[in-house]
């Protein structure tokens, strides 16, 4: 009997979110362990670290990673598997275009470490005391990965082969995505395992959307009740679906609740946030700067909310770090 | 160490910590109807104004992505100059409000990532504006050199920073 490819599934800075997508498959889940070999997926399966040092370079067909990379050991880890397989993709939108950890760069490490472990107020730490690298106890020495400055994608530290966009990835893009590999006629490299088109093409709301739309003020979720008919947008609410790539049939819209762009980009789009900041603008109804800045103050986070999933992917990356110069050594 | 040098400049400069003043790189995005147009007048009349713009021309600032923006100051830009037609005075009608209204959201979130607000600059300029041209040039490059270098590029030692642990 020929053996089965085999398939990798690891987790980095993430939710967990991804891996619920592939218990979701529910019982499509056997037909892929019926064709695939999972050879490590340390949320369900007991392999060790040192199981895939020990496998050839290049053993397994594909591994799905999904988290961004934030610590020393997530980096290492992305390393290794990029080595041991021949297709390396990032699965959800955390390795994808950063996700949600992402965010963390609208902040440094210092301002970071600062607030989990000393300012939060349900934390009590008199003694100020910080992780550190290495910690001694009863004459052992523990280590901690170290924790990097700035939030990057999978693709920003090893290449990789595919994407699977989605905050988490629904469990028909990710069916479509095995289907894809496993039929044997790969798509081009980089190319991402989801409809290129954005989200407005394929909403149920879509005939609602009017031709000439114009937009008085932004309004929230919680300041209105929503129509469960008319397109989000022309209610004013802030919805992403210009600027976001579909695929994921509008599980969100379909929940009366506005797009948040969780697929990225389409392929021509370069960043997510500018394109959709464009777009919403462009929509106001004033001509004049108090008038313009009247409507704009109803989106309070203009960046936060435009870059919810993309921010390590955009094109600044993260919020300008502040320069430390190092002290002049005096001799 | 080379065995032989070449250029006795070379030996007395101890390497890259060559010191010149700095000159702000500006990248401008001028509307082929009004501003572009006032450049070109301020050129013919020999007018004199800091080099320091490299101007990209456009049919319209309301054809000026949000992403040619961020764009240039990812690549190196230290400000980003914006130039359309007066209100009202747009050749398509409503391109400079467009223009107007995304530069305002712009700058809100240029703010949060860490941009100072006078690294981005929008100005109506009309074709006839030369002398106002001028003013503006040496204006915007006299603020961004206040502020100094963007330094966004992520040049090694940006690099290392970032993933410093």
């Amino acid at each position: 009997m020929a053996e089965k490819p085999k398939v990798a599934f690891y987790w980095c800075s993430s939710c967990g979110g991804c891996e619920e997508t592939v218990v979701d498959l529910g019982e499509a889940v056997l037909d892929v362990v019926a064709a695939v070999d999972i050879v490590f997926w340390p949320v369900a399966l007991d392999f060790k670290r040192k199981d895939v040092e020990a496998m050839p370079d290049g053993t397994i067909l594909a591994t799905f990673v999904n988290g961004a990379i934030r610590t020393t050991e997530q980096e290492e880890m992305a390393h290794l598997l990029r080595r041991k397989s021949k297709l390396l993709l990032a699965f959800g939108s955390c390795s994808h275009l950063g996700g949600i950890p992402g965010l963390a760069n609208f902040f440094d490490r210092e301002s970071i470490l600062q607030s989990v472990y000393c300012d939060s107020p349900s934390t009590v730490n008199t003694e100020g005391v910080r992780p550190s690298l290495r910690h001694k106890d009863n004459g052992h020495t523990v280590e901690l990965p170290g924790f990097y400055q700035t939030v990057r994608t999978l693709n920003q530290v090893v290449d990789v082969d595919y994407y699977v966009p989605g905050c988490p990835p629904t469990s028909r893009i990710l069916r479509t995505a095995l289907q894809t590999l496993l039929g044997g006629e790969l798509p081009p490299k980089g190319t991402v395992l989801a409809p290129d088109h954005a989200l407005c093409e394929e909403c149920p709301r879509k005939d609602s959307k009017p031709v000439d739309l114009s937009i008085s003020h932004f309004k929230r979720p919680h300041e209105v009740l929503i129509d469960e008919q008319k397109c989000l947008l022309a209610q004013g609410l802030l919805c992403m679906g210009p600027a976001t790539r579909g695929g994921c049939e509008a599980p969100c819209i379909q929940g009366n609740m506005p797009c948040t762009g969780c697929c990225g980009p389409t392929s021509r789009v370069k960043d997510q946030g500018a394109k959709i900041l464009s777009s919403l603008a462009s929509l106001l109804e004033s001509k004049d700067e108090a008038g313009i800045d009247q409507a704009l103050a109803s989106i309070p986070d203009p960046a936060g909310s435009f870059y919810r999933y993309s921010l390590p992917s955009s094109l600044l990356r993260r919020k300008k770090l502040t320069r430390h110069k190092p002290e002049p050594v005096s001799r | 160490m080379p065995d032989v040098i070449l250029n006795p400049s070379q030996a007395a400069a101890p390497p890259m910590v060559q010191q010149s003043p700095f000159e702000p790189r500006i990248v401008a995005f001028f509307c082929n109807w009004c501003t572009y147009l006032a450049a070109d007048l301020a050129g013919t009349s020999r007018m004199k104004y800091a080099p320091n713009v490299r101007v990209v021309r456009v049919m319209c600032s309301g054809r000026v992505d949000p992403q040619f923006v961020l764009a240039a100051f990812a690549h190196g830009a230290d400000g980003v100059l914006i130039g359309g037609c007066h209100p009202g005075d747009c050749h398509y009608q409503e391109g400079n409000y467009k223009a107007l209204r995304r530069y305002r959201l712009l700058k809100r979130m240029l703010k949060q990532m860490g941009i100072e607000e006078d690294r981005l600059r929008l100005e109506w300029i009309s074709a006839s504006e030369a002398e106002r041209f001028r003013w503006v040039m040496n204006d915007m490059v006299e603020h961004v050199r206040a502020l100094g270098p963007l330094h966004l590029q992520p040049d090694k030692e940006v690099f290392a920073e970032e993933v410093a642990v």
